[in-house]
């Protein structure tokens, strides 16, 4: 990088505002050529919104963008990659039922001739350590792979900007290392990298320079290797970056839940089999599944949960046989779910709390009888969920969808744990949450573990894992490994299990993996 | 023995010819991820503005068809605005504009009852219509007949082969990544509901001026529900979309000769004979789960607002 160069792109004071927000409020931030720039942030920093302008899915209010020196003005996304300007979405663009070379084609303005793009799908691929092959349907791929052909369909347009939108969350520890050698290889030919984060270990590693944004603003600019985590983490949040504290448990352990060779196939084309899963989650303790989302996490969370009932003997609550019960009926004997998605399957968006309160607390005694519902009973437990777990809202009566996605989270997780469970099983608990609240969560979970019930927790984010639980197995292409306790295993030795990489504890098992 | 099969499989093509166009149109709206129940009041608009063209005009056929297909794209155009512009339930809508167009064909058209128009003969294609048996199934049918053919060859080769037809697939399995990656899913989409449109109004136009060259009301006569059955059944492809058309064609023909028979069956009994053999036999071929959720467009009957 050469600071004398004219910059790439250069966004100068852009200002975007929606209905009762402001996005970005006189955002500037520039990137040169062979340049990786971090635009480090917490979830709704405003980063997403940014990198929309750039790619011209958005439109900026106020504020001007230059690219290679010349004022631009993009309109749409098909202009951005005229221009050069390739994205990486975080939430994939793919069409599962076309293969890796269709699913290119639709993005390249050039004559449709599929035989020879994938002969050059081939070629940038390898060149780029980014094996791939062209004619696999889109929905046999993992996660990983997918992102291969995000990446790929990028390069062939020959960009000179490259914009990632936390291109890590669903990759192994591995992957990423890979990852990152290609984005050094592409940078090394004068590529410039924007690269959107809010892990501050990888644009340490990573990253040239950083721009930081909080609430829409710009708080800074940094140089990642001279800053330390505590100064980047500072800039991003305000405060010093939240830590968990486990107390060990004192209680008697015992089993709670006990999962016994449950297989189950997948009921689509796009599902996957679950095979042979074994597990145990005593009280006091909390038991983290890691893996990436895609490889049996929806199914074996269906099966639990009691969504979709399976053989009886499989799944044990307390050393009782409950695999053949629906969900209700498992709530009854005292295990709850909250699921990943908040809006729609944790919550009614249009429902008020106290109404949501009771989607699952009518169980307590009180909130209903003779076959009628008590509201009063109901908006005082919603009240007291809201006193008790500090979820930021205008009171019992306001509808799920308006709060926040923390504090939506704070207020299931809440209203499970007033249901005194003697398990609970939670998929993603900080997924799109601020820091603030996911500390918040992480220290509930662990503080309810140590009162003595068990706890399941299924989560993508490793570092999370590695926080709060006492024992780690993962879930890979839909068999899980045996769970180790935490102390005994490290986010290297997760990770490649993570790409199916290990032995289940069944011995026929172990010999077909080998 | 073959001197009956040889009439009922040449009359099969020629029953058949409505559905396929119908039925493409609709598969073509449908891989949009757009359904359109609205399929027999376009028909029928599509019938009675060709029978009003071809009647007045003198021209018969050749003008009727395309003041069949401009009226049913016309009536297509108004699901659009509806459905894709205002984003309403595309269901409601399409049943709604059945209503409409059942009923406004049968408003027109009371002048035109008792009217009827000289049809269409075969072309008798020089050498291959003198070959035994093949010559009068195949080669001796109308113009439209092989039109429907050609429509067939053309829908298929696009879905199958062409940029367009991967756009489709694209804006029907994820409106939003289409988005995303640029393409303009709304014009997309009204550009498969118009072509619906245009060929259910084809559809219509080839009942009231070829196949029966007179007016009476409820012409379409359950067709174009059929034709919606047929693309779902036919799992969105277009061959078995042909061999399911096919298929009502040949046992439409067969009952009418079993009526002319004097069979001892209820004449209601045997009408209702192709609509059930159809279903049944095209619900027997797709219950393949697999097969069906590969091929269902996924944004099927959803919304999409950019």
């Amino acid at each position: 990088m050469n600071p004398q160069q004219e910059p790439r792109l250069s966004l100068l004071h852009i200002t975007k505002r929606y209905p009762g927000v402001v996005a970005n409020s006189d955002v500037s931030l520039s990137v040169h050529p062979g340049e990786i720039r971090a635009v480090l942030g917490e979830n709704g920093a405003g980063k997403s919104t940014l990198m929309k302008i750039i790619y011209g899915a958005v439109k900026a209010d106020e504020g001007e963008i230059m690219w290679n020196g010349r004022q631009v003005d993009i309109a749409n996304p098909a202009q951005a990659r005229r221009l050069g300007i390739g994205m990486v979405f975080q939430h994939f663009s793919l069409f599962e039922t076309m293969s890796v070379v269709e699913n290119i084609a639709l993005v390249l303005d050039e004559k449709f001739d599929l035989a020879s793009l994938a002969v050059r799908v081939k070629e940038v691929s390898e060149r780029y350590g980014l094996p791939l092959d062209p004619h696999r349907l889109v929905h046999n791929l993992s996660v990983g792979e997918r992102q291969r052909v995000e990446i790929v369909r990028c390069l062939l347009q020959k960009p000179q900007l490259l914009i990632l939108d936390e291109p890590t969350s669903v990759l192994t520890p591995q992957a990423v290392r890979k990852l990152f050698e290609t984005l050094r290889k592409l940078a090394s030919e004068g590529i410039s990298i924007l690269y959107i984060s809010h892990k501050l270990d990888e644009i340490q590693e990573l990253c040239d320079s950083a721009t930081i944004m909080r609430g829409g603003k710009v708080t800074g600019h940094a140089v990642p290797r001279e800053e330390t985590s505590a100064s980047l983490a500072r800039m991003m949040i305000g405060r010093e970056l939240p830590v968990c504290e486990a107390k060990p448990y004192t209680g008697e352990p015992h089993t709670v839940l006990e999962v016994r060779g449950l297989s189950l196939p997948a009921d689509n084309p796009f599902g996957t089999t679950l095979k042979d899963i074994s597990l145990t989650v005593q009280a006091g303790e909390i038991l983290g599944i890691a893996g990436i989302s895609g490889n049996g996490q929806a199914e074996l969370l269906m099966a639990l949960s009691g969504e979709n009932p399976v053989s009886m003997d499989t799944v044990l609550l307390q050393g009782k046989a409950i695999g053949h019960l629906d969900a209700g009926q498992r709530r009854d004997l005292g295990l709850v779910f909250v699921p990943e998605e908040r809006l729609g399957r944790g919550a009614v968006p249009p429902l008020s709390l106290a109404r949501n309160a009771l989607l699952t607390g009518h169980r307590l005694a009180g909130m209903k009888g003779w076959g009628l519902v008590n509201y009063s009973k109901a908006r005082n437990f919603a009240k007291e969920c809201i006193q008790r777990f500090d979820v930021r809202c205008n009171g019992p009566d306001s509808a799920a969808r308006s709060l926040s996605g923390g504090n939506l989270q704070k207020f299931i997780v809440g209203r499970e744990i007033m249901l005194a469970p003697k398990l609970m099983i939670v998929a993603q608990p900080t997924w799109g949450v601020d820091v603030g609240a996911a500390a918040f969560l992480r220290q509930t979970l662990l503080d309810l573990s140590r009162s003595g019930v068990a706890i399941l927790v299924i989560s993508e984010e490793l570092e999370e894992l590695f926080e709060i639980s006492d024992r780690i197995a993962v879930l890979a292409e839909g068999r899980l490994s045996a769970a180790k306790p935490r102390q005994q295993t490290d986010a290297e030795s997760v990770g490649l299990q993570m790409s199916g990489l290990f032995d289940t504890t069944t011995p026929e098992a172990s010999h077909a993996s080998a | 023995m073959l001197e009956h099969l040889v009439p009922i499989l040449a009359g099969a093509l020629a029953a058949a010819t409505p559905l396929i166009f119908a039925g493409l149109g609709e598969l073509v709206t449908e891989r949009s991820g757009v359904m359109n129940l609205g399929v027999e009041g376009m028909m029928s608009v599509g019938a009675i503005a060709a029978f009003a063209a071809a009647s007045h005009s003198g021209h018969g056929a050749t003008l009727g068809l395309p003041a069949g297909a401009l009226a049913g794209m016309l009536t297509a155009l108004i699901f659009a605005f509806f459905t894709l512009s205002l984003a309403a339930n595309q269901a409601a809508c399409g049943l709604a504009l059945t209503i409409f167009g059942v009923g406004l064909s049968a408003f027109i058209g009371q002048h035109y009852v008792s009217y009827s128009l000289p049809g269409l003969a075969g072309l008798n294609l020089p050498l291959l219509a003198d070959i035994p048996v093949l010559g009068p199934i195949f080669f001796r049918q109308n113009a439209v007949v092989y039109l429907s053919l050609l429509a067939f060859a053309i829908v298929a080769w696009v879905l199958a082969k062409s940029k367009l037809g991967l756009m489709l697939k694209a804006v029907g399995e994820s409106p939003e990544s289409a988005h995303a990656i640029g393409y303009p899913v709304l014009a997309i989409r009204y550009g498969a509901v118009a072509f619906g449109g245009a060929m259910a109004g084809i559809a219509g136009a080839y009942l009231s001026t070829v196949y029966t060259p007179l007016w009476v009301q409820n012409m379409s006569a359950g067709r174009g529900w059929i034709s919606v059955a047929l693309v779902v059944f036919a799992t969105w492809k277009p061959t078995r979309l042909l061999l399911g058309a096919y298929l009502f064609g040949g046992i439409t023909i067969l009952q009418f000769h079993a009526q002319g028979l004097g069979i001892a069956v209820p004449v209601q009994v045997l009408a209702a004979l192709p609509y059930v053999a159809t279903v049944i036999v095209l619900v027997a071929i797709s219950r393949d789960k697999r097969l069906l959720q590969l091929n269902l467009p996924a944004s099927l009957g959803k919304s999409f607002l950019p």
